[in-house]
Formats: structure tokens, C-alpha cells, sequence
């Protein structure tokens, strides 16, 4: 694990705000040199701290249709491999957008993107369970998000001040 | 009964003799007048509020929900809960260095403006002059006049970061001079002042035998040097009624809650005065601000954090216009000067609202040495502050091309 500068810690806490704020604005903000910032972005982005820079999408509202499920999934880890070899299989697939390995009452937790419920349900059912050292699946499908990554999706809280106050 | 409007003049007119001649005399407050030009306009930016852009957290949201409950909803002791004075006075001893008896030193109040109201109205007789340094946070004034005393402005300069100097303190003293009000970090300017600037200042005080009403409710938004409590300054902790509370630091500002400290006999006849007007403040504000100060330290230090980064970002932006601009280092208030316009404040202020879209204070509201600046406050978020900044940008360069 990587001690990180606090400056460092400073730019990532306002790119995760925004992403696509400058290196200039940052500079401002934080009260450092615009050379202090990239220098910091670079290695971040080197040391894959930053791993991507990509955008928060409310995808129910470009397709009603499409559903997101989340599964449990038990499976018995491989010699000497663990949950690792199993995990790859898995993330593999690009219609698999997380995969977490679980403490608890199952391994792998799974989320995964399609179309229609049944596009889903046979991902599960062909690809997922048919996996050797898959021993179970259960799967939740996502009604609705309200919050992701820290992120709430419809955020009511108005500016409720007086406009001019002393 | 309908009354056309000359008989609702009479009827106003015949209404204010009833007033108390001390009431009628308090003009009218700048920022209320400013408000009225901008209400209800939603294209507007304004960077004229005066309170955190954050809501309160929701922990002490959630405190104040829970104790409402299990059905807390009675009065509380007049001082306030004994668990609220006592983690004011560990928290006032752990931050500031200055350490008050919760049972008979600290009296929690209706926002810090009780507090101040209290202690002028304990303080006043008729004809006492009251130090008051300036700009400055426009209610001492009126609050001062209500009680028969006579506000007397000292005028700070921008040269100076608008610190008080003892010279110039010094020389607005006369032998009716009674109180000095503090309010460092200042409301509207952000200055602050240090230990070595305070020092002169203690002098001055010990010297005349002044009494110190000090206003310290932005003490924890300070970005350089940490806040230093008058208080705290060797000699004049019993000369100080320490006034501060939760709406700046916590963005607590509806739930009204303030505290003040000060001498036990100070305090024992205070409370009277709090006791008979108010009884005590409300419990359930009381409760949320328990939890602030037990669980709240980290999301307090968070919004500090945010209030500087865009401190500088405004300070910035200003001086990019060509505003001079000194560096506030308290407070959440940048105070450039528009000097360079040729314009009034008043007139810098209106146009820039009419044509800009943009709201902020003009300098003259807040007393002597204002002129000539722009109260703008920079709680409010960044992209509404860049906007701002734009537009501000884009109008003076249109006064100037115009001058």
C-alpha cells in the first residue's frame, strides 16, 4: 500500500468530484503550482492510482428496458490459485461490470448489465453457473439507483438560503 | 375593513408615534434594502449569503430526529443542557486554550446574536460609547442604540489586512467609552488577528478599563494561523464575554444556536435577562449541536478544507479582473476593492446585479471604511463561482471601456 502526499490526496478527492477539472484550476484551489499538479496526476496515473477518468451515467434514463443484476455467487477456490483464476473468468465477460471476492455467506459478488431480464437470466444460467467451481448463484436485479460511488443520481437539495444575508 | 391607501398611510403614519423613539432612529438595514432588489430573480448568482453552502450534516440531522422520538420537547435549564455546557467548555479548552466552568461560566443562547444582545443589554447605560471596529458586521450598531448606548465607529484599512491597531483604537477612546466589540474573523473582510497583533490591543483595554463583547463565531474558519481567542491574551479572560456558536463552523445556521462565556457574575446576571426573555434555547437545536461537537469534528474540518480551496479560487479570479483584492484568512468573505471603477459601492453593487446578474453586498453597508469595496462571499459552489466570476469580469471590463 502506497503512503500518499496529501497534495495527492487533495487531487483525487476534487477529480472524483470532477474529473474534468484543469490542472490549473486544481493548482488554484489547492494554493500549489500548476507543475505541482500535473507532476502529481502523472504519477497517479502511473502508479494506477487513477485508473480511469470516466463518467457517472444515470443509464435509466437513455434505456427504461435495460436491467443491472447483482449475484451471489459460492464457488470452491482452485489449488493454489485461490479466487483468482475463477474472478478472471468471470470479469472477463464484458457484460460483467464488478466483481468483488465477499467475507461472509458467499464469495463473488457480481454485477452484471443487460438488456432485458432474460438477456440477464441466461448469462446467469449458461455462462455463470456452468463454470466448474461455481456451486451457486443467487440473483438480485437492481430496481432503481439512488446513489452510486458516492454519487447521488437526482439530487433534490435546493439552495433553500436567503440570496443576500448578513 | 378595506382601506385605500392614503387612509393606510394615516394609519402607518399614526402608528410609528407609538414607537419608542430609540426604535425609530434605527435606520433601516443596507442589506435588507439590497435584498428586496434581488429576491425571487432566479438568473442571479448571489454571492451575498451569509451562511454555509453545506446543509447540516446528516448525523446531527439525525440526532435532532432521534431525540424528537423518544419525545424530547421540553425546556431545558435556562444556561442550557449541562452535557452541551460541558462539551463547549472541553471544546473551547482543546481548540482555543481558554477554559470556562460549565456550570456557572457558560450560558448556551438563540444563535451567538442573542448573545450579543445579552451582553450590551447587561452592559449599556444610556450614554456609554461602544468601540465598535469597522466594516463590521452590521448589528452591533442598532443593538447598541437599542439600549441607549452610542456606537462609535474605529475605521480599519485595507494596508492594514483591516486589523485593529491600538492607535487607532486608542484614539476614538473618551472617558464615556465602555465596551469594545470584536468580531475577528471579521464579517465582512476575513481578517484575523494574531497573538502579537492582539498584545497592543490587551494594552489598550487593561488601560482604559474596557470591557470586551468578542464575537469569535468564524474562529474555526481560519487558513493560515489558528484562531487566537481574545480571551486567551494573559489578562483578559474576566474582561471578555466570549460570544460564538454553531451556525458557521457546523452550518448550523437555522438551528439558532449560540453560547457565550464570561466571568460567573457576569454571567449570573446575564442569565437573568436570558432566563426572562427567552427561557432557554430550544432542545432540540440544543441536541444537534451536542452531537456536532461529539461526532461532527471530521465534516467540520472537511468543510473547512472546501471553504479554503475556494477562497483561493475567488481571491484568484479577482485579481485576474484587475480588483485589488487583499488575502482574507478567515471567515468565508473575499472584500475587493472597486476603487479602480470609479465607481461607488452602492453603484458597483446595483449595476453589477441589473447587468452582471450577479449579487453581492456593497462595502458601505457595513460602516466606515467599506466604501469603495464589495462584500462576496465564496460559500457557495465552485462552478457557481466561476460563473460569478465571469460575469464579474465581463462587467467591469465593460465600466472600464465605458470610464
Amino acid at each position: 500500500m502506497k503512503q500518499l502526499s496529501e497534495l495527492k490526496l487533495k487531487v483525487l478527492d476534487l477529480l472524483k468530484e470532477d474529473a474534468r477539472r484543469s490542472p490549473e484550476l486544481l493548482a488554484t484551489l489547492l494554493g500549489v503550482t500548476t507543475e505541482e499538479v500535473t507532476e502529481a496526476i502523472t504519477e497517479l496515473e502511473e502508479d494506477h492510482i487513477i485508473v480511469k477518468y470516466a463518467t457517472v451515467v444515470n443509464w435509466s434514463k437513455v434505456d427504461d428496458e435495460k436491467v443491472t443484476a447483482l449475484i451471489e455467487v459460492q464457488i470452491t477456490p482452485e489449488r493454489g490459485r485461490g479466487f483468482e483464476g475463477i474472478a478472471e473468468r468471470i470479469y472477463l465477460y464484458p457484460q460483467v461490470k464488478s466483481v468483488y471476492l465477499m467475507s461472509g455467506a458467499y464469495d463473488l459478488l457480481v454485477e452484471v448489465d443487460g438488456h432485458t431480464l432474460k438477456e440477464v437470466a441466461s448469462f446467469v444460467s449458461e455462462k455463470l453457473s456452468t463454470i466448474d467451481s461455481v456451486l451457486s448463484t443467487k440473483t438480485h436485479f437492481i430496481l432503481k439507483k439512488y446513489k452510486q460511488d458516492g454519487i447521488i443520481f437526482e439530487d433534490n437539495e435546493n439552495d433553500q438560503r436567503l440570496l443576500i444575508s448578513p | 375593513m378595506i382601506m385605500n391607501e392614503e387612509q393606510i398611510e394615516s394609519k402607518n403614519k399614526s402608528m410609528q408615534s407609538y414607537l419608542a423613539p430609540l426604535v425609530r432612529q434605527i435606520p433601516p438595514s443596507g442589506i435588507r434594502k439590497f435584498f428586496d432588489l434581488v429576491s425571487g430573480n432566479k438568473d442571479i448568482i448571489t454571492l451575498g449569503v451569509g451562511e454555509p453552502d453545506f446543509v447540516t450534516p446528516w448525523h446531527v440531522r439525525e440526532a435532532c430526529v432521534y431525540s424528537l422520538e423518544r419525545g424530547f420537547t421540553t425546556y431545558t435549564s435556562n444556561a442550557g443542557i449541562p452535557e452541551l455546557r460541558e462539551a463547549i467548555s472541553n471544546y473551547l479548552d482543546s481548540s482555543f486554550h481558554v477554559s470556562y466552568d460549565p456550570r456557572d461560566q457558560i450560558i448556551v443562547t438563540v444563535g451567538g446574536s442573542e448573545a450579543i444582545d445579552l451582553s450590551l443589554r447587561a452592559l449599556i447605560t444610556p450614554g456609554d460609547e461602544i468601540l465598535i471596529p469597522e466594516p463590521s458586521y452590521i448589528s452591533y450598531s442598532p443593538i447598541t442604540m437599542i439600549g441607549g448606548g452610542i456606537p462609535v465607529g474605529i475605521e480599519t484599512f485595507a494596508k492594514d489586512q483591516f486589523k485593529l491597531t491600538a492607535e487607532a483604537l486608542e484614539s476614538k477612546i473618551t472617558p464615556k467609552s465602555k465596551v469594545l466589540i470584536l468580531c475577528y474573523p471579521s464579517n465582512p473582510t476575513g481578517a484575523t488577528m494574531t497573538y502579537e497583533d492582539w498584545l497592543p490591543i490587551a494594552k489598550v483595554v487593561e488601560k482604559h478599563d474596557l470591557i470586551v463583547i468578542s464575537d469569535e463565531i468564524y474562529a474555526e474558519l481560519t487558513y493560515n494561523d489558528k484562531h487566537v481567542s481574545f480571551a486567551s491574551i494573559p489578562g483578559m479572560k474576566d474582561r471578555t464575554i466570549l460570544v460564538s456558536g454553531f451556525s458557521k463552523a457546523f452550518a448550523m445556521t437555522g438551528w439558532r444556536i449560540g453560547y457565550m462565556c464570561a466571568h460567573p457574575e457576569l454571567i449570573s446576571a446575564i442569565l437573568k435577562i436570558h432566563q426572562y426573555t427567552v427561557m432557554c434555547a430550544p432542545i432540540m437545536g440544543q441536541i444537534a449541536a451536542l452531537e456536532a461537537l461529539t461526532n461532527g469534528m471530521e465534516e467540520k474540518d472537511r468543510m473547512i478544507e472546501s471553504y479554503n480551496q475556494r477562497r483561493r479560487l475567488i481571491v484568484h479570479g479577482f485579481r485576474e479582473i484587475g480588483l485589488d483584492c487583499h488575502e482574507p484568512q478567515g471567515a468565508f468573505y473575499a472584500f475587493p476593492s472597486i476603487q479602480s471603477t470609479g465607481l461607488t459601492s452602492e453603484e458597483f453593487a446595483q449595476r453589477l446585479l441589473t447587468e452582471g446578474k450577479v449579487a453581492a453586498v456593497p462595502g458601505n453597508v457595513f460602516g466606515l471604511g467599506g466604501e469603495g469595496f464589495l462584500r462576496c462571499s465564496y460559500a457557495t459552489s465552485v462552478s457557481q463561482l466561476h460563473a460569478a466570476l465571469d460575469r464579474i469580469g465581463n462587467f467591469v471590463q465593460k465600466v472600464k471601456i465605458e470610464g
